[in-house]
């Protein structure tokens, strides 16, 4: 990972309290002894994790239309849009990571040089779980159903639901 | 068992044994989870949540049952527990303080000789970890490999073909493995090398935490070393990275105390031999203080400069030591000068070989 504030390696990970609140800083070493030494540094406003490092990477070779259009793009299962993974640095759902797999891309690289999983690999469900990314998108699509008060559409959602389930149910007793 | 037993025993991972304890303090493994079929927490609602929570307390009643879990492992809530139950689990590094302060429903499992604890919605839906005493990175990685099949057999977890377990944070995505060793570094500190060792470290990818985490600035010389990639190698090559550091650092640890004895015995004597007369005399004493001095104590154990005490009780000393601790122990809410003048006669009591406190047998 690299350091928020430079382009350095971070290798200082920090929990600062912002008002009570726990913030997490990564800082190469140099930035972390200026952001420790409290005369230098006091009153700066902190990126939130990871935020920084992605500005970074995405200001390069994109203008700021596309960087804007990017922003506004929202994965379809849980609705979060790429601006708000930028602001809080985490993703929304597991699959956010096939539906902004390009834009994730060259900040796994930074991470961690590599883009292909060679470790475990779990027993059930190998090659990955669409069902599940279904029922999370489907719960998502009841609940605003209901808040719309859309009660026949949240009721076709609820069946849809129950089958995917019942069928889990099935493949595991 | 409950958390007033937990306060007053010491966990496995403090018991001062194991290969290289003198400097090796403990060996972790964690391990990021997360369930196929819900949103990650930052995205997740109250009530689904509260739904993970309930489906996982449920799996893992049923892991008890069948007997493949310890049957005498505690589920606790962390979100219904008062501030200073969850304040003491994160200095039992049990949970992390993020999972402390966090909001909406979540849990932990614990061990009871703390050889594991699992938490339920942290970042991630599960943070799966293991602790043993010592350096024992492989045996770490064995018990939380069997853990993590276990819970498996229960849950379908979230995972990609090409990018592996699938995390809310990109930093953790592939193994979700984070593999550390907590060492004590005191005369690397005190002749100033430690910072030319650090660098060395940052240059192989592997990150410097502070005791808690918390910082840079380590309380007590104690430092973890971990891994920061997670992604494009196997968990035992990320484990086998951190363990072939381990022994460079405590050979360079072990020159800098011989260079100590060597050069300045006498200096270095003292220091110890003032830090120990202090923690059995001092009637008001920060946390700080406490684990700058127990540092201090703690090498003049292994260099043999204190005879009478135990690495085992200096373990114990650091974590009983901090607040939510003597507040479990003591049985009152304590503010803190209060707290402070209740860790001087803690440390006065465990430190004197007596029950007064007293400092006149010195």
């Amino acid at each position: 990972m690299k350091c928020q504030k430079c382009d350095r390696q971070a290798t200082f990970h920090i929990t600062d309290l912002i008002d009570g609140e726990p913030s997490e800083l990564h800082l190469c070493e140099e930035c972390a002894q200026a952001f420790l030494s409290p005369a230098q540094e006091q009153g700066q406003e902190m990126m939130p994790a990871m935020a920084g490092l992605l500005a970074q990477h995405l200001a390069v070779g994109e203008t700021a239309d596309e960087l804007a259009r990017l922003d506004q793009r929202a994965c379809p299962v849980c609705g979060i849009t790429f601006l708000q993974f930028r602001k809080q640095g985490r993703l929304g759902c597991p699959h956010d990571y096939v539906f902004f797999e390009k834009e994730l891309e060259p900040l796994l690289v930074s991470i961690h040089d590599q883009t292909r999983h060679v470790g475990k690999v779990p027993k059930r469900c190998p090659h990955g779980a669409d069902q599940q990314t279904q029922l999370i998108r489907l719960r998502r699509e009841m609940k605003e159903a209901i808040s719309a008060e859309e009660y026949e559409k949240a009721s076709e959602l609820r069946d849809q639901i129950r089958t995917i389930e019942a069928s889990f149910r099935e493949k595991t007793e | 068992m409950n958390l007033d037993d937990l306060a007053s025993s010491s966990g496995e991972w403090l018991r001062g044994s194991g290969p290289e304890s003198d400097i090796v303090i403990s060996s972790r493994i964690r391990l990021a989870r997360n369930l196929a079929d819900f949103p990650f927490i930052s995205r997740a609602t109250d009530a689904d949540r509260a739904e993970i929570e309930r489906i996982l307390h449920g799996r893992i009643d049923a892991l008890r049952e069948a007997g493949k879990a310890p049957a005498e492992s505690l589920y606790l809530k962390v979100s219904d527990l008062p501030e200073v139950d969850r304040q003491f689990l994160v200095e039992r590094q049990l949970i992390s303080r993020e999972h402390a302060n966090s909001e909406g429903a979540r849990a932990v499992v614990i061990d009871p000789a703390e050889r594991f604890s699992v938490m339920i919605n942290e970042e991630d839906h599960l943070r799966i970890q293991v602790m043993q005493s010592g350096l024992a990175l492989a045996e770490a990685w064995e018990q939380i490999n069997k853990l993590d099949d276990l819970i498996e057999e229960q849950v379908t977890y979230a995972f990609h073909e090409r990018l592996g377990y699938l995390t809310a944070c990109p930093t953790n995505v592939g193994t979700g493995v984070r593999v550390s060793v907590m060492l004590h570094l005191p005369a690397l500190a005190i002749t100033r090398q430690i910072e030319k060792v650090f660098k060395s470290l940052h240059k192989i990818n592997l990150a410097v935490r502070g005791l808690y985490g918390e910082g840079s600035q380590a309380t007590g010389d104690f430092y973890q070393i971990s891994n920061q990639v997670t992604l494009g190698q196997t968990e035992e090559e990320l484990a086998k990275k951190v363990a072939d550091v381990v022994p460079v650092l405590i050979d360079y640890e072990r020159q800098a105390r011989e260079f100590l004895i060597r050069e300045s015995q006498e200096t270095l004597h003292d220091r110890v031999s003032r830090a120990f007369g202090i923690l059995r005399t001092a009637q008001t004493i920060t946390s700080e203080e406490t684990m700058s001095l127990l540092s201090s104590v703690r090498m003049g154990i292994n260099l043999g400069l204190i005879g009478e005490l135990q690495i085992p009780t200096v373990n114990k000393l650091l974590i009983h030591t901090q607040p939510a601790h003597l507040q479990k122990l003591s049985g009152m809410e304590l503010d803190s000068s209060d707290r402070n003048i209740e860790r001087a006669s803690y440390l006065r009591r465990h430190l004197n070989g007596d029950n007064k406190g007293s400092a006149a047998n010195n």
